[in-house]
């Protein structure tokens, strides 16, 4: 028990130890200055990076519109902080999105019928799966316990001791 | 000179391979004892020329050959050497040579350290690689020849990409087409029992050690892979579902299937048409995967330079290799014969239980990496699939597969005892369950996300300790005695799930509880996070070998005091001014700060857009994966595999045996 | 029968795979086609003072047709534009995209103009309503402004034939 109380204690302490602070501690030194955000409006911005991950750079091969350097992705990430500045919200900024480029430049597919396999295939597969595994118990599950037989047993039981006195 | 030397030895490799997968098949079916003895002289000799040819690359490679295409396409004077050599593998061409080469190697092996193996299953077993031997060749050779010349040569060379200039691809590459290509052994045992129609227990046992040591090959570059692109793409993300990674995911998915579901099939006799299937399934997934990278079918950022008639090259490859091996599966399915029964609740019904999930999840990534694919096949419009439908798919698939190896372990054999598994397990499960609901509330509030990843982790890590403990209460001498005597199968196992477990802790705490700032700095300036003050001293300018670079250093104080110093940098590649950002680290234990520079604020660059990240316990992934590599290769060191143990001598009635542990 | 099953799968794989081949991962369709072409109103390259709306294309069928100075395909287009124009085929209105080096009127005084106007759309906002992402793109628009076709890349003679000729041919030009 002991042993299982300081693995658990051991397990609660390390996160903490990573976590010392989530909030800065106070500034030091008069002379420095604090490094304003790259952003103008850093709410925006986090609301920006957070939308744009799942969204596809249209010019790049394979990369998110969040990290990508190129030009294009730079006028579409301009183009969304207007939007939200203008107070629209996540959902609209993706149907502007897509009105203009398609449903290409969405990360995450839109569930509509001809997506449907590809979000319920998941959940299909794994109900096949089960079912598959169900089937097979079924047919396999053994008939009954093997009886063993008490003179065998008796002899294994003799063969324990014997190991054990070693 | 050398590089037509290179040629020719290609070309005398592949005769050598025609031989190899010729003569000693036919030897095999006509019983003809001669003709298999050429199995493995002809497997050697193959290896020693496709070495030979490596060499004549690697050569020109390092003296700066520029009358190469390859080289001048992907090298450059003053590229350093150590990338020079890694050139070779940098580009479709070369590495593809080395694919094939890594095919001769793992043969070379296989004919080594099968002394112990029937004649017949060793010629199958060789000829069959020997088949697939010819098939990469011949593409080599037609396709994309790593020796072909120009003349005038350049002056020098397009350089490499400048991503591929870090020590972290100078092991992925060889590491991963280790795993890729070793499933092909697991694949040619298979195809050897189907031919032989000899599918017992004994060919699980062959097969196992030779399938595990593929599969930590692979995991182990799949993680440097990560690993590298988390140090080298400026953003701390190590995972993006890109079809390049899930392409060396998939085979992977299927190889953790496979090794489980030979533990059943060697123990048991068991799901023995399943594992076949399994085999061959791993590495046709690595051929889909080779096919997937190099054709153009499918957009990423890792995939090489494509051409559609390579691609039309490896998908009839892929077509006949994958399709002859079902086709025999499908004829000889009606002859394998599965014994044993279980119950609901025993070592065989949770492993079932395992294959189940993990085929659904490879399912789920296989649908995904290609419905782009078969939408636009179908005229049905383009879409992209990302890391939100991965994410949102993969994490609910595979954590029941992660709690049943909580339970698996445990199990017996045949017929397992439930009230005895939650009598030895109970207490884990109530700790694992505190920690899952409790954690997070100490740490930033409710997250049912890192709940789950906490429970499973604690489960399977406690779960682990419960199994050792259980396994040595019966055992007799000191502690370190009793651990040692234990088998290496069972440490190799237990490893390797305790490090899973560590590295899902790992994802679990960096994915829910990184923190970032993005700020502008100039010198004098400072920003906070996590504790620490980072402040910008100033930048300057350097030349490198092969690049220009602005560098920039920034101090960095925890509670007043100089903790340390970082000097992330924003470089030009001289030969293709491609630029890139070369991010600061400073690792340990609990956590990495990660700072990575942004674009310059004004034109002399004084002040630049910094990111600075906080990654709590990030290197516990590195750590589990680490653990899970070991516990591959212990575990396929295992001394059952290195006995000779002759058919005839195993008793029939197997009694204790088959149900021991 | 289920033993077939995976050769089956494996099959049906292959055939989409081989498919595959002849499609380009990344072309993609314009979600415009069918819908009417964003109005907009842009200064004209070489004359400040004048504007162009597509409104003032209405009741023809015409062509807009994106490029820049700086694109290097969009020179290898530019020849078959001329003959284009010369040849009756409908008007071409050039859409300057992110012209930030104001090369356009220069240029085009150079090599020849194909163009009925040059819209001069600086920062891109234009090109972004018309779902553009690099140069040449060009769209064919109808006399009541419905885009019914958009070409990515450089218009040759093939191009034309097969793709923009048998659309003209149904509209009725």
């Amino acid at each position: 028990m002991k042993n299982w109380l300081l693995a658990i204690l051991l397990a609660w302490a390390l996160p903490a130890l990573a976590l010392d602070t989530l909030t800065p501690a106070p500034p030091a030194g008069p002379a420095a200055r604090e490094a304003p955000p790259t952003a103008a409006d850093p709410e925006i911005e986090q609301r920006l990076v957070k939308l744009a991950t799942d969204l596809r750079c249209l010019v790049c091969q394979n990369e998110s519109l969040a990290g990508s350097h190129s030009e294009l992705a730079e006028d579409l990430r301009r183009e969304i902080r207007d939007q939200m500045r203008q107070g629209k919200d996540d959902n609209e900024v993706i149907a502007y999105l897509t009105e203009r480029y398609g449903d290409f430049v969405l990360y995450r597919p839109p569930f509509k019928p001809v997506t449907w396999l590809l979000w319920l295939g998941p959940l299909l597969f794994l109900g096949i799966g089960l079912a598959i595994w169900y089937v097979v118990l079924r047919r396999r599950r053994a008939a009954a316990p093997d009886t063993v037989d008490a003179s065998a047993l008796a002899a294994a039981a003799r063969i324990l001791e014997e190991k054990s006195d070693k | 000179m050398i590089p037509e030397l290179g040629n020719l030895a290609l070309i005398l490799a592949l005769l050598l391979a025609i031989t190899q997968a010729v003569l000693p098949i036919w030897g095999a079916q006509t019983g003809n004892a001669t003709l298999m003895r050429v199995a493995r002289p002809a497997a050697q000799g193959q290896f020693a020329f496709l070495l030979l040819a490596y060499a004549c690359l690697l050569h020109a490679f390092v003296i700066n050959d520029f009358t190469v295409v390859n080289v001048a396409r992907n090298s450059f004077s003053q590229l350093p050497v150590v990338y020079r050599v890694t050139a070779t593998w940098g580009s479709h061409e070369g590495s593809m040579l080395m694919w094939v080469l890594m095919l001769a190697f793992w043969t070379l092996a296989v004919s080594l350290f099968s002394r112990r193996l029937p004649e017949d299953m060793v010629a199958r077993v060789i000829g069959v690689m020997g088949v697939i031997s010819v098939g990469f060749i011949l593409f080599l050779l037609a396709t994309s020849n790593p020796f072909l010349r120009i003349h005038p040569a350049p002056l020098d060379g397009n350089d490499m990409n400048p991503l591929l200039q870090d020590w972290g691809m100078i092991i992925h590459p060889p590491m991963l087409y280790m795993g890729y290509v070793g499933f092909a052994v697991a694949f040619a045992f298979a195809i050897a029992a189907l031919i032989s129609g000899r599918l017992d227990a004994a060919w699980a046992r062959w097969s196992r050690p030779w399938t595990t040591v593929a599969w930590a090959f692979l995991t182990l570059g799949i993680v440097l892979g990560s690993w590298w692109a988390y140090r080298e793409l400026g953003w701390g993300g190590w995972w993006f579902w890109d079809p390049t990674e899930n392409a060396s995911f998939m085979p992977w998915i299927a190889g953790t299937a496979l090794i489980h579901s030979l533990a059943v099939t060697e123990k048991r006799g068991t799901f023995k048409a399943w594992t076949v299937l399994l085999a061959l399934s791993a590495f046709s997934l690595s051929l889909l995967g080779t096919f997937l990278v190099r054709s153009g079918v499918l957009s990423s950022v890792h995939a090489f330079a494509t051409d559609p008639s390579r691609g039309a090259f490896i998908l009839g490859f892929l077509v006949v290799v994958i399709g002859a091996s079902l086709a025999l599966y499908a004829w000889r399915a009606p002859r394998m014969i599965s014994g044993g029964d279980f119950t609901w609740f025993s070592r065989e019904s949770l492993l079932l239980a395992n294959n189940v999930v993990l085929l659904a999840a490879l399912g789920s990534v296989l649908l995904g990496t290609l419905y782009p694919l078969f939408m636009d096949a179908l005229g049905l419009g383009k879409i992209s699939v990302g890391p939100p439908y991965f994410n949102a798919v993969f994490v609910p698939l595979i954590a029941p597969a992660l709690f049943l190896m909580g339970v698996g372990p445990l199990a017996r054999w045949k017929d397992a005892s439930l009230p005895d598994a939650v009598t030895r397990l109970k207490w884990a499960l109530a700790i694992a369950v505190a920690t899952g609901l409790l954690l997070p509330f100490t740490l930033d509030g409710f997250n049912p996300w890192a709940s789950l990843g906490f429970f499973l982790a604690m489960w399977i890590a406690l779960s682990v300790l419960v199994a050792f403990r259980d396994r040595l209460k019966h055992a007799q001498g000191p502690w370190l005695e009793r651990l040692r005597r234990l088998p290496r199968g069972f440490w190799g196992m237990q490893l390797a799930h305790f490090g899973l477990a560590w590295g899902v802790a790992g994802i679990t705490l960096v994915s829910n509880y990184e923190t970032e700032r993005d700020v502008r700095m100039e010198p004098g300036s400072f920003t906070e996070l996590a504790g620490y003050r980072f402040t910008f001293v100033g930048s300057e300018e350097y030349e490198g070998p092969n690049f220009v670079a602005a560098r920039a250093t920034i101090e960095v104080t925890q509670d007043g005091r100089r903790a340390f110093t970082l000097r992330p940098e924003k470089r030009i590649y001289n030969a293709s001014g491609m630029p890139m950002t070369e991010a600061s680290l400073h690792p340990n234990f609990f956590r990495d700060i990660y700072v990575a520079l942004g674009e310059p604020l004004d034109d002399s660059h004084t002040a630049w857009a910094v990111r600075v990240y906080h990654k709590p316990f990030i290197n516990w992934l590195w750590i589990g994966a680490a653990l899970l590599v070991l516990g591959g290769f212990l575990a396929a060191s295992d001394r059952r595999y290195r006995i000779a143990v002759k058919p005839e001598t195993v008793p029939a009635a197997a009694g204790l045996k088959a149900q021991g542990a | 029968m289920k033993r077939w099953l995976p050769l089956l799968v494996f099959l049906i794989l292959a055939g989409f795979l081989a498919k595959g081949l002849f499609l380009n991962p990344r072309e993609v369709p314009s979600p415009l086609i069918g819908k009417a072409a964003p109005a907009f109103s842009l200064p004209v390259v070489g004359n400040a003072e004048a504007a162009f709306t597509p409104e003032s294309m209405r009741g023809q069928v015409w062509l807009l047709n994106v490029w820049a100075p700086w694109c290097v395909a969009c020179r290898q287009e530019h020849a078959f534009l001329m003959q284009l124009a010369r040849s009756g085929a409908p008007p071409i209105v050039g859409l300057n995209w992110k012209d930030k080096s104001r090369e356009a009127d220069a240029l085009l005084a150079r090599t020849g103009n194909p163009y009925r106007a040059v819209p001069d759309d600086l920062d891109g906002r234009v090109g972004i309503d018309y779902g553009v992402t690099g140069t040449p793109e060009t769209y064919l628009i109808d006399r009541d402004g419905i885009v019914r076709l958009k070409h990515v890349g450089p218009i040759d003679e093939s191009a034309w034939n097969k793709k923009f000729e048998p659309k003209l041919k149904e509209i009725g030009t």
